[in-house]
């Protein structure tokens, strides 16, 4: 065995990757670099002012909007909105996803119509939610409603289909009643499905509060941005953007929080 | 109570599974069934368990069910059907709920299955922190803890490995030397049915059709692994089923 040195080789290593592990700091460190290098080019003047503002001009104008008590001013009225909002088209998208993953007949008359409200675009919808629920909130609301349910219906729907049929066989084998079959077996295995739905769904009522805000708001970070955006003051206009990064962000964590708590049992 | 069927033939579509099967199972026995895969042994158990219909045929319970029965036919099933989001008392719970027990009365029935399978210790557990031998225990727990009138076995130890499985037999035959229950036990693996079954039926390839029904009067608590009587019946067995099998794994498969 110990014969034949030179035709003696190490096997190579060819099993690493394809298993993501967490890398704390990594995110974070995106950001400073970013920030940095932008900070950095538009001092020495490589990046011209009118492309980018610089990153402490940001910090200042955002300093000025906390200062004058404008921030909450404007926020208040956007995170009211979303919460409606955002509350009514996920409540409304889930309870009708598991509809359509229980029943037959509901999933063969709405699954076509889910299909056809999917891709509108629902900015454009925005005069006709003036029309019928006028301009002020409830236009708004009906916005993010809107736009939140139909992604909420399709994860939710997909979700509930997932559940592994061999624990509704059990529960049946047991005698439990329909509800207990779908309180729980049918929703707890739907849960992982509907939460990485809704992080979608969350965005999407993310962009979409600029969009209601472009109509009738006096305050909100989207009415906020489309002011700056009119007078090309990109200060404000990344002070307000820079808002809307930090609440996709904080709405992030707080899923992957309600996801280490509830899914503790996932393997 | 007895469980009998009379006469079961089921088609699925063009493809006819099983043909003119009768069958007494009488109670505090356990009968084995064996047979080549794709024979409708599994298809059998939901007909018994009334997870589903046979074209022809019926099966009837003889009796009623003893009391306190919370669920006269009960499965075991080869994946173990544990809900991974509930601990090892919560799936027990799970079965109990239903029937309106007071609480410390479940509380006491859960202790009393879980002492039986010797799984006292783990009643917090969560599934994915159990070995396939635990998790087909619980699953036999939560099984018990219905009290029921037949237990329907499929395949019960076939996900898990010879060592557990030898383990397993011995828990399953040490429970039923205690307090006799009524099974029926469906296997492909010969050397099980032999240690457990009170009669073995072993089924032709599809269509499923009783072959013969083999029965063993040892008690189960004297039958040991590597007993000269048991192997010689398990190789009578192998001996109906071997051209069986040989002809079933050539089959082609329309899907
Ligand atoms: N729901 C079903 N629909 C159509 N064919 C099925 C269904 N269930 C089982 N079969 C077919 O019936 C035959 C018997 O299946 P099964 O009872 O699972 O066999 P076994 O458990 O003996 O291996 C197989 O050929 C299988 O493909
Ligand atoms: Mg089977």
């Amino acid at each position: 065995m110990s014969e034949a040195p030179d035709t003696a080789r190490r096997v190579a290593f060819r099993g690493g990757g394809f298993a993501p592990t967490p890398r704390r700091f990594v995110g974070a460190a995106v950001f400073i670099l970013l920030i940095v290098l932008a900070e950095i080019g538009t001092r020495t003047g490589v990046i011209s002012p009118l492309t980018l503002p610089k990153p402490s001009d940001v910090l200042a104008t955002f300093g000025d909007l906390y200062r004058s008590g404008l921030l909450w001013k404007h926020l208040g009225p956007s995170l009211s909105r979303l919460a409606v909002g955002a509350t009514l088209g996920v409540s409304l998208g889930i309870s009708v996803g598991i509809l359509i993953g229980l029943f037959s007949y509901i999933r063969a008359g709405l699954v076509p119509l889910v299909a056809a409200l999917f891709p509108i675009p629902k900015i454009a919808l925005l005069p006709l939610f003036v029309i019928w629920f006028g301009i002020d909130e409830g236009s708004k609301y009906a916005l993010i409603a809107f736009g939140t349910f139909t992604p909420t219906v399709v994860a939710t729907y997909g979700a509930v289909d997932n559940v592994d049929r061999t624990l509704i066989r059990m529960g049946q084998s047991f005698g439990l009643s329909w509800v207990s079959i779908v309180r729980k077996i049918v929703l707890p295995g739907a849960m992982p499905g509907i939460l990485s739905g809704l992080r979608i769904s969350l965005a999407i009522a993310i962009i979409l509060l600029v969009a209601a805000e472009m109509l009738g708001a006096e305050y909100g970070i989207g009415a906020y941005i489309l002011e700056a955006g009119a007078l090309y003051d990109l200060e404000r206009l990344f002070a307000g953007v820079v808002i809307l990064s930090v609440l996709g962000v904080l709405v992030s964590m707080a899923i992957g929080l309600i996801e280490r708590r509830l899914l503790v049992w996932r393997v | 109570m007895d469980i009998r069927l009379s006469g079961i033939s089921h088609s699925y579509g063009e493809v006819e599974v099983m043909r003119d099967i009768t069958l007494d199972v009488p109670s505090g026995r356990i009968v084995c069934i064996v047979g080549p895969s794709g024979c409708g042994k599994s298809t059998l158990l939901r007909f018994i368990g009334g997870l589903e219909r046979p074209d022809r045929g019926e099966v009837l319970q003889l009796g009623a069910p003893p009391t306190g029965c919370l669920n006269p036919l009960t499965y075991v099933f080869q994946d173990f059907a544990l809900l991974p989001w509930r601990s090892v008392a919560g799936n027990i719970a799970l079965v109990l709920e239903d029937h309106g027990l007071p609480r410390a009365q479940m509380d006491e029935i859960i202790q009393d299955v879980l002492a039986r399978t010797k799984l006292s210790d783990f009643a917090q557990a969560l599934p994915k922190q159990l070995s396939g031998g635990m998790k087909q225990r619980v699953a036999i727990a939560r099984a018990m803890a219905v009290n029921p009138a037949v237990m329907l076995m499929d395949e019960p130890l076939s996900a898990l490995d010879s060592q557990t499985r030898e383990l397993l037999m011995d828990d399953l035959i040490g429970l039923w030397t205690r307090t006799p229950f009524t099974a029926v036990y469906v296997t492909h693996n010969l050397a099980e049915a032999v240690r457990l079954g009170h009669s073995i039926v072993v089924l032709s390839r599809r269509p499923g059709q009783i072959r013969e029904v083999v029965h063993l009067d040892m008690p189960l608590a004297e039958r040991g692994l590597g007993d000269p009587d048991l192997d010689r019946k398990q190789q009578y067995l192998w001996a109906l089923m071997r051209d069986e099998a040989r002809a079933a794994d050539a089959e082609l498969i329309h899907v």
